[in-house]
């Protein structure tokens, strides 16, 4: 069943990603200051949203292993939390490259660059800790703990582009400026599908994931047990 | 009241045990002094450079004295399985997480104001022109510390790589209480003028406390709990 649903989403992902892949280099127009480099902006926003997506799955079910203990839970954490940390990476390099470009720099020590930076070695942390218990309901435990402490972490980074004023490009998209048309909606809506299309890809991917650590479970169990009978 | 009752007889216990061996105490004092030693050897310390990172300096200080501290606030229990002991005992996780942070507060606020004038003296520093406010942003970024470091410290108590796992997952944690307890404390130090965005990292520091606060309790019995 699983398999199908993933085959299903691949093929509405794959030609969507495609098109949007056209229709960003070739129909939306350029912007006026910035000329085509934002285009970047087309995968740099839309790999926060789910990265960011990822990590509120992470805190989600984090939560409901600790409230119900079921193994299931504390698998689809860590399959979202390192779905998440790759599309965090994507949105990070993206943004450097952009940086290069219109700010001459790679890297600036602006509050939100870092704060970026900083959840993702937060949940870097998290599975490096999941390495280092052998026990697997320690593990489970400890690690879904740290999830909901690195999550707190992400709401003040999701909160810092209103708390500090930085050289950062500010809220562009219209449901976070009250409405207000910042940019061309044309480009506005683009945003929003290839967000659809990365977030369906990042679904693909915890999928993928869960099912390689279901049968890793099983065979920790398998091991365990021909351990027992020697 | 009863929590509070058992957190103040877990922190008192600690304190007690620290001042009799003195183990975290000497290692942590010595090696706040080295790496402010360390410091003045690495760049020429000159007023206007104090004036602009002397805070960040003296908390880099603290953050890795803070380390030293919240590593052994479970790992002391770890001998004779004296933690078995605590956690089977009718304080709750979140009286021994309370008490263990409290010690871990005070042991590390000593080791900070003994610090604060070899800072002064080394640097050529005159600290206490704001000493109050001074002490209550010491006072918000180290209860920050002890909070997340202890909580973090339960975490990884029985780990291998327990050294290097406590600061790796500590610090990112933490940077949103350093960073403004850094801004306030070189405002504070240098005695110039409170810049209009103070209150802003005031409350920035007072709300972490209080998140983390409020999460390390209500989550502190699933993790001491085994």
């Amino acid at each position: 069943m699983r398999r199908k649903v993933i085959l299903a989403l691949g093929a509405v992902a794959l030609p969507l990603l495609l098109r949007n892949l056209y229709v960003i280099m070739f129909l939306v127009p350029d912007e006026m200051e910035q000329g085509p480099i934002y285009r970047i902006f087309y995968y740099h926003l839309p790999a926060f949203f789910t990265a960011a997506l990822c990590y509120l799955t992470a805190m989600v079910t984090s939560i409901l292993y600790l409230a119900k203990k079921d193994p299931k839970y504390d698998a689809i954490a860590v399959s979202a939390t390192e779905t998440g940390l790759a599309f965090a990476a994507v949105n990070l390099i993206t943004g450097m490259i952009w940086g290069r470009i219109s700010w001459g720099i790679w890297w600036a020590w602006d509050p939100r660059l870092t704060w970026a930076l900083i959840c993702w070695i937060m949940y870097f942390g998290y599975l490096m800790l999941r390495s280092a218990i052998d026990d697997p309901t320690e593990r489970a435990k400890n690690s879904a703990v740290l999830s909901i402490f690195a999550s707190a972490s992400v709401a003040v980074t999701w909160k810092a582009i209103e708390w500090w004023r930085t050289q950062h490009p500010g809220p562009v998209l219209s449901i976070r400026t009250g409405g207000v048309q910042k940019i061309d909606p044309m480009m506005e809506q683009m945003l929003y599908v290839n967000t659809i299309a990365l977030v369906l890809l990042a679904v693909i991917f915890v999928l993928v994931r869960l099912r390689q650590e279901e049968v890793q479970r099983e065979i920790d169990a398998l091991r365990r047990y021909a351990h027992a009978m020697n | 009241m009863t929590m509070l009752r058992h957190a103040a007889v877990v922190a008192a216990k600690d304190l007690r045990s620290e001042f009799r061996t003195k183990e975290s105490i000497n290692s942590t004092m010595s090696f706040s002094v080295v790496i402010l030693l360390l410091f003045a050897f690495a760049f020429d310390p000159s007023p206007d450079m104090i004036a602009e990172f002397g805070g960040g300096l003296l908390w880099i200080v603290f953050v890795f004295a803070g380390a030293l501290i919240v590593n052994r606030a479970f790992a002391r229990e770890l001998p004779n399985d004296c933690i078995d002991v605590l956690v089977s005992s009718p304080a709750s996780g979140a009286s021994l997480f309370l008490g263990k942070a409290a010690a871990a507060f005070v042991l590390l606020y000593g080791i900070e104001c003994i610090c604060l004038p070899v800072f002064g003296i080394l640097y050529n520093v005159t600290w206490w022109r704001s000493l109050g406010g001074l002490l209550g942003v010491l006072a918000l970024g180290t209860w920050a510390m002890a909070c997340v470091g202890v909580f973090i410290s339960a975490l990884t108590v029985n780990l291998r790589l327990r050294e290097v796992m406590l600061p790796m997952l500590v610090y990112p944690v933490l940077i949103p209480a350093i960073l403004p307890a850094m801004m306030l404390t070189n405002t504070l130090l240098t005695g110039q003028p409170m810049p209009s965005d103070f209150m802003v990292w005031l409350r920035l520091l007072a709300g972490f406390n209080i998140m983390f606060t409020t999460l390390s309790v209500y989550l502190a019995e699933t993790i001491l709990v085994r």
